[in-house]
């Protein structure tokens, strides 16, 4: 089965199995959870704190930095390290969207070309210093089309990494340079990173972001 | 003294207003006669396996493409089509190369086909020279050289004064004057009828105007002339308004239908496929519905196959480029008994649209079981489905939108003059 | 939809077009980049077969399958299969057998993609066949108008011109109507096809009435050399009757945006003043045009996979195969 980076597709507004799936479940024999938290939303902003400090203190020049977040996940986590980042320095980092489907290598291997999401990149990449900012790195594929993406914006001066779960099964030589949590997984297993919407306009970065989770689910098709 | 005995049949023949469990009883070609307690001695016996024993079918508007044509259909492959379909006569029309407007090409027909072919063929030949619409045509010696009726069919004779004089000189050759009814001028560019399937599909339309203008003409001229006007593919509801009218104001006119447009509406365009391109076009639901009833009510006398075989390759273009026309003798039977199916028609009054009156209307024998009469007979089985595939037809083409599918309808023997020429499992066996 | 052929407006469902625009509009970003590349179908190849000339269309489906990084080879063939003596089906195996991934077709007869896509196994997109459909700039269109208005449901649209003789005007009308919107057609009695409201449309021989309180007013070009003295007598009174002026234009909304195909006739269909600038968003459509293009590649380049999967059909399948059959 083929198994990858929690996929651009899976929406952060991931409904909760239905009522008939856990019936399902209840008939086997162990009573193992089909999904279980792994963070809850104090856990991660506090792991979103803490990376903010680690980017302040990777880089002697913060007028550089350029937080790219990779839709849908990345872009909430991308917000909430603008806000701390500039709670923590002062600095309003800007932050783009850059959707790398476009750059997926598995394009010709799919049944369907997935839907493209938004890119919207404010600032040039010239000589910054980028961070790229996905929920959850696997294969290290999405990484890839990222950097692939931001060489056709232009030059910057350095790329790092920031994901909220590295859960391993890397395929190809990607590090994380920040990193919320380490979770290891089955392949079979399903990470998800889901953020509620808040009250108020998504699109005003203002009024933040709402409930923040982070789910593993057991089992199923991937 | 060769004998043959058809028995085990349902015995249909309008000539004699029977409809009856019958055998029948051949001899030298003849009929002998039809009952139920005919003699078997010395006969060979022939079983019907319980389907309908009628007289062989006849269709009076065919294109056999030869001389000239050969590439697509000739006398040989459209002759054993009409067997296999059940005709044991085919009137093939004059648009050949050359044109049968002279006698001698009306000879090479007929001598060719004795030959070739195990239907029997009548050639029409043409109303004009070259089919040109200007100079008429020998009609007397055509007449005696063996020509049936006379026709420009493919072309429309545009000018009025020379159709009217084609048609009062027919009446010395004493033979119909069959009209393919189409104002070309205002038919323009349509290659499909002129309503909301050509509005949908963006192609240049053919209105039912073109057709019906030229009805009214042709009637008022046949009344002018005394002529036996015969009005070839009637296609849409207001011809057949005007044709009523006539025959009930005595002018001499008939008129035919093919099955095409008795069970195929515009709709069939839809896909584009050049199969269903044909002149006059495929029309409305209102048109196919006025169509049926005319013929069950008399007002149209026959049904006719306009059988116009087209290579592959002379098909397989763009809409607009591609000939008219679809094939029609293998399938007609089949698709046709959907009148009787669906009620329109009896089983009697169907055979007598496709044998008994295009036999009175070309003065041809046939049509009938009655004894004395060339034993021209075919066995079918109304309700036998089988699968037509016209790439494994007997025609040389396969232009055929039924191709593919399958039909309920089949015939099961055609016998001509006595003689065994197509059984459905034995196939076809030279006359 | 990878496989799929995009033969007309009539066959695709009101999610199709959504999804079209949608992606369409993420595409008009990599149109504002400065490398405006991206590698998704790198390694295809896009066969471009104009039977029909035409630069404009041609250049954009070019730019749109480069821009996509598509090999892209354009196969101008000027004349008919007949006085070739080559059948449309002989070009569609020699094009099948050349492996394409996505082959985009215009004709000047009506059904040629349809019969072409029968034969080839990459996708056919038809550039405008006949006056039959360009679906292409039918959706340039509707991507112009949702971005002008935010929406087509509940505007109205009037469509002026020879609509008889245009694929742009089918397609217009398909695709508006599907997404609700009310259209209207005007032009002379003698451009205005047989039973045209059978396509859900309101007909108007007078321009006045057709554009009153209309929402986008759309000019179609008069193709002058075929029908001028046989459809209507004369530029001149075309102009008069039904060419747009802003005199005219006030009977339309206040913010009513003008439209056109292109190229233009100047002074015909629309004055001199309304073709260069608001409201006439000409140029956008353009502009979406190549953004339209490389949504429609994107989505359709390539053959489905029997075996993939990745693909949702299969996926669904096997779910019900685990679950017993729910």
């Amino acid at each position: 089965m083929a198994h990858s980076d929690a996929p651009p597709d899976a929406a952060p507004h991931v409904r909760l199995t239905d009522v008939a799936d856990i019936t399902d479940v209840v008939e086997t024999d162990s009573p193992i959870p089909r999904e279980r938290t792994i963070l809850d939303d104090q856990a991660i902003r506090r792991a979103l704190m803490r990376i903010a400090h680690e980017i302040l203190e990777s880089t002697d020049d913060p007028d550089r930095l350029y937080l790219v977040a990779i839709p849908n996940g990345g872009v909430p986590l991308g917000r909430i390290l603008v806000e701390n980042l500039e709670s923590l320095c002062g600095l309003r980092v800007p932050l783009g969207i850059l959707d790398t489907t476009l750059y997926r290598d598995d394009l010709t291997k799919r049944g369907s070309r997935p839907k493209l999401r938004r890119t919207e990149m404010p600032s040039s990449v010239d000589d910054r210093v980028v961070v790229l900012v996905e929920d959850v790195v696997s294969t290290g594929r999405t990484i890839r089309a990222g950097m692939d993406a931001l060489m056709d914006f232009g030059r910057p001066s350095h790329v790092r990494v920031v994901a909220l779960v590295d859960r391993g099964h890397r395929e190809l030589p990607i590090k994380i340079d920040f990193v919320g949590k380490n979770i290891p997984t089955q392949p079979n297993e399903k990470v998800i990173f889901r953020a509620d919407k808040s009250e108020g306009d998504e699109d005003d970065e203002a009024s933040g972001v709402g409930l923040l989770h982070l789910i593993v689910r057991a089992g199923g098709a991937s | 003294m060769a004998r043959l005995l058809i028995r085990n049949g349902r015995l249909l023949d309008p000539s004699q207003e029977i409809d009856a469990p019958m055998d029948c009883l051949i001899e030298d070609g003849r009929i002998l006669g039809v009952g139920n307690e005919l003699p078997l001695e010395g006969a060979e016996v022939l079983d019907a396996e319980g389907g309908w024993i009628v007289p062989g079918l006849i269709d009076m508007h065919a294109h056999l493409r030869e001389p000239g044509q050969e590439y697509k259909e000739d006398l040989a492959s459209g002759g054993t089509a009409a067997v296999a379909g059940g005709f044991t006569q085919v009137a093939c029309m004059a648009n050949t190369d050359p044109v049968n407007d002279d006698p001698s090409v009306t000879k090479y027909i007929l001598d060719r086909a004795e030959k070739d072919s195990p239907a029997k063929i009548r050639p029409i030949a043409a109303a004009t020279r070259r089919l040109e619409g200007r100079v008429m045509t020998e009609m007397v010696a055509l007449r005696e050289a063996g020509a049936v009726a006379f026709s420009d069919d493919g072309e429309t004779i545009m000018d009025s004064s020379v159709m009217r004089r084609v048609l009062e000189y027919s009446r010395l050759a004493e033979a119909p004057v069959i009209v393919h009814a189409e104002d070309c001028q205002l038919r323009g560019l349509g290659v499909i009828n002129e309503g909301p399937v050509s509005t949908r599909l963006g192609l240049p339309g053919n209105p039912v105007a073109a057709e019906e203008i030229m009805i009214a003409r042709d009637i008022r001229l046949a009344a002018l002339t005394g002529a036996h006007l015969h009005i070839a593919h009637v296609s849409s509801a207001g011809s057949i308004g005007l044709i009523r009218r006539a025959r009930e104001e005595g002018v001499r006119v008939t008129a035919e239908v093919t099955p095409h447009h008795l069970t195929m509406t515009a709709e069939a365009t839809m896909g584009f496929d050049t199969n269903t391109r044909v002149a006059p076009p495929l029309r409305s639901a209102a048109d196919l519905e006025a169509l049926r009833n005319a013929l069950a009510e008399g007002v149209i006398d026959v049904m006719a196959t306009d059988h116009a075989p087209h290579a592959s390759y002379e098909k397989e273009v763009e809409f607009t480029e591609a000939p008219p026309g679809m094939l029609g003798l293998e399938t007609a039977l089949a698709v046709t008994l959907e009148l009787v199916r669906e009620n329109f028609l009896t089983p009697l009054e169907f055979i007598r649209r496709w044998s008994t009156n295009p036999a009175h209307l070309l003065e041809l024998e046939g049509g009938s079981l009655a004894a004395g009469c060339p034993a021209d007979v075919v066995l079918l089985d109304p309700d036998r489905e089988w699968t037509y595939d016209s790439a494994r037809g007997f025609s040389k083409s396969r232009n055929s939108p039924w191709s593919g599918q399958t039909l309920t309808g089949r015939v099961l023997a055609t016998i001509v003059d006595g003689r065994l020429v197509y059984h459905h499992e034995r196939g076809v066996l030279m006359r | 939809m990878i496989g799929r052929d995009i033969l007309g407006i009539e066959d695709l469902s009101r999610s199709d077009i959504e999804l079209i625009l949608e992606t369409a509009k993420q595409m008009q970003e990599v149109g504002r980049r400065e490398v405006k590349k991206v590698p998704t179908l790198r390694g295809r190849t896009l066969i471009n077969l104009f039977f029909e000339p035409s630069t404009r269309t041609q250049t954009s489906f070019e730019i749109a399958g480069k821009r996509l990084s598509a090999d892209v080879v354009n196969f101008s063939v000027s004349s008919s299969s007949l006085s070739k003596r080559e059948t449309l089906l002989d070009t569609a195996k020699t094009l099948d057998a050349m492996d394409p991934d996505v082959v985009v077709v215009r004709h000047s007869v009506a059904g040629v993609p349809h019969r072409l896509a029968e034969v080839l196994q990459a996708p056919v997109i038809n550039a405008g066949d006949g006056a039959h459909e360009h679906p292409s700039q039918a959706l340039l269109d509707m991507l112009t108008v949702i971005e002008e208005k935010g929406r087509i449901e509940g505007l109205t649209v009037a469509i002026i011109g020879d609509i008889a003789h245009s694929r742009v005007a089918r397609s217009n009308i398909y695709g508006f109507t599907k997404l609700g919107a009310e259209v209207r057609v005007a032009g002379p009695p003698t451009m205005l096809p047989a039973d045209v409201e059978s396509l859900g449309v309101k007909a108007y021989t007078n321009l006045r009435e057709a554009i009153e309180g209309a929402d986008v007013v759309m000019a179609l070009r008069i193709q002058m050399e075929r029908l001028e003295g046989a459809c209507f007598p004369s530029v001149r009174e075309y102009a008069a009757t039904f060419g747009i002026d802003r005199e005219k234009l006030r009977y339309a909304k206040e913010d009513a945006i003008v439209m056109h195909p292109g190229p233009v006739n100047r002074g015909v269909e629309l004055a001199h003043e309304l073709t260069d600038h608001r409201p006439s968003v000409i140029l956008d459509q353009v502009r979406n045009g190549v953004a339209l293009r490389m949504a429609l590649l994107y989505l359709v380049a390539g053959r489905p996979r029997q075996d993939d999967p990745a693909s949702h059909a299969s996926v669904a399948t096997d779910l019900d195969a685990k679950r017993g059959g729910r």
